[in-house]
């Protein structure tokens, strides 16, 4: 298949770095190692022509059985300028599930990637701020990944101390009374 | 006397806003460092409405996915319906017919006119002005209603199909449709001078929440957050789909990014919104409103019930589910409150691989401290109103 317009620049600009690509369906796509992200990035974010400067989304995907390595890293591009989109998938293996963090190159990183982290377990270094944001920290396992089966149940958390939390320590607080007759029970 | 009273060292207080306050519609949690009421920093919490979409939709057939996107975001379902339909096609390189393209824009457009309506409504009945919010509810009650005549539903919806919809307009929709702008349009004529010149409106708007171009760039903001800091990015114009591109219609856009702009923005894309109905009801031609593919499309009733192959067709389809082509698509939809994506990857079965969805609300979230910083307790209400965060959409 020939390339697209865009592609054709990226792989005269990046050459070896692009390890694949394709533009199934017009969505270009390019797949690259790794170990040079933040450079790849910055070079699509900054360089005039391709303009990639603005952050749609990262997600990734399990490919289980389906393809080694194991996981791949999606993120999605867009030019304001020139309104084209590309995709950058960056495979990661399952024994090391980590690749640098883009939240130096754009803010809105930071909470896309959380959200990877969370449902997939994979790690992302450089982050500033690396916690489950829509899952709770207690929770077990990954959800998104393929092996996480669809009806698993999570283990009951304890309520969670918190230091600080001013509690009416008055004989009438219907609260402190309840807390203390569950206690007294255990 | 004044100036002594400024040295007073004031302790730091750690405030739970949420999960469950009744001024924020939505499930969430803001953490917050206060001194005084001054927000030093705010954590934002999300996830309470977290239920699994995209594990869910790995197990659903393509077509199972439809009634789960409804969920999204509840306050225009019909976009992402739409969105949902439009990746799967995209993915399987059909087109649907011309009169499809048409409903799909003409139900997107109402669906978006109730999003800004029940925004715009509650945010304003949240600073007091609660007449506002019955106006803008009752304008979108008459909107509901026309929605609800064509798909049988308010909310749950359920409206595509792959490959087209679930059936036609009603005969009178025109009509229905022009009687409900004309009381639509005085309805928020009447909002406009309640609250144009309103000074605690203005007050508690102009110039909180604020957050600036290269900061809302930063984050990835779409919609009118980031519209309402002057970029000029709405998906029907940078990249048109279905039918956009042959309709008339402007973007309105703001300058200073606070929350009185996003408002202003939100109730001018309202009246967009109508005029592009509008248009697409006089261009829309006649024909039909579902592909005829019987890879994609169920047969009809009546061969099902008085044929072997239409109920072998039928049962192929409902139990295995349609077969899309191995590969992976990004389509991205101008939703109510920005870019919602469809990133869909098949393995050429009958159900999904991997369903993402890009959800503009949670982005815009993401960057909810920056816009807070150093502002009151008091902003947060109105800031969090003009996101519109829809805890369907946010946690998925």
């Amino acid at each position: 298949m020939e390339d697209s317009p865009n592609i054709s620049y990226l792989r005269a600009r990046l050459g070896g770095k692009i390890l694949d690509s394709h533009a199934f369906r017009g969505d270009d796509t390019i797949v690259v190692a790794r170990e040079e992200l933040r450079e790849i990035f910055r070079f699509l974010k900054e360089d005039p022509q391709i303009d990639l400067s603005f952050l749609t989304d990262i997600t990734a995907v399990d490919y289980l059985g389906k393809k080694s390595p194991r996981f791949e890293v999606v993120y999605h591009l867009y030019s304001l300028k020139a309104g084209h989109r590309l995709r950058v998938k960056v495979p990661v293996p399952q024994e090391d599930p980590a690749v640098d963090s883009l939240v130096p190159l754009w803010k809105g990183a930071n909470w896309l990637e959380r959200e990877v982290w969370d449902m997939f377990g994979i790690r992302f270094r450089g982050h500033p701020d690396l916690r489950r944001v829509l899952l709770y920290e207690e929770f077990e396992g990954h959800p998104l990944r393929k092996d996480y089966p669809v009806n698993q149940r999570q283990p009951l958390v304890p309520e969670r101390e918190l230091a600080g939390t001013f509690v009416d320590q008055r004989s009438d607080n219907k609260l402190l009374q309840l807390q203390q007759k569950l206690t007294a029970k255990r | 006397m004044k100036a002594d009273l400024k040295e007073l060292p004031v302790e730091t207080m750690d405030l739970q806003m949420g999960p469950s306050h009744p001024a924020t519609h939505g499930t969430i949690k803001f953490d917050l460092k206060l001194e005084g009421e001054k927000v030093l920093e705010c954590d934002v919490a999300v996830g309470f409405l977290h239920r699994g979409f995209a594990k869910m939709c790995e197990q659903a057939t393509w077509t199972q996915v439809i009634p789960y996107t409804d969920r999204l975001n509840y306050v225009s379902p019909l976009i992402n319906n739409v969105g949902y339909a439009l990746a799967v096609e995209k993915l399987l390189g059909v087109e649907t017919p011309p009169r499809c393209q048409f409903i799909r824009v003409i139900m997107s457009e109402l669906s978006r006119i109730t999003d800004h309506l029940t925004c715009c409504g509650m945010a304003a009945s949240e600073l007091g002005a609660i007449t506002v919010g019955f106006y803008l509810v009752e304008a979108r009650e008459l909107l509901m209603r026309i929605i609800e005549a064509v798909t049988g539903a308010r909310l749950t919806i359920s409206y595509t199909r792959i490959g087209g919809v679930k059936h036609d307009l009603p005969e009178d929709f025109g009509e229905q449709v022009a009687k409900a702008f004309e009381k639509t349009r005085r309805l928020i004529a009447d909002c406009e001078r309640l609250l144009s010149r309103n000074r605690i409106f203005i007050d508690r708007m102009s110039g909180t929440g604020a957050i600036s171009r290269e900061l809302a760039l930063s984050y990835g903001l779409t919609g009118p957050v980031l519209r309402s800091t002057g970029v000029s990015y709405d998906v029907r114009k940078a990249q048109p789909y279905l039918v956009y591109g042959q309709l008339d219609f402007e973007v309105p856009l703001g300058a200073r990014g606070d929350n009185y702009d996003r408002f202003i923005c939100r109730m001018l894309e309202i009246g967009q919104s109508m005029r592009i109905v509008e248009q697409a009801l006089e261009k829309m031609p006649v024909g039909p409103v579902l592909l005829d593919d019987p890879r994609v499309v169920l047969p009809e009733k009546e061969k099902v019930y008085n044929s072997i192959e239409g109920l072998m067709h039928h049962f192929k389809i409902i139990m295995e589910g349609i077969h899309v082509p191995a590969g992976e698509v990004y389509l991205p939809v101008e939703g109510g409150n920005g870019e919602l994506g469809f990133y869909i990857v098949s393995d050429g079965g009958g159900r999904p691989y991997r369903v993402r969805v890009r959800p503009p609300c949670f982005i815009a979230m993401s960057a909810f401290h920056e816009m807070i910083r150093g502002a009151m307790v008091a902003d947060i209400i109105p800031t969090f109103g003009m996101i519109n965060m829809i805890g369907g959409e946010c946690d998925r």
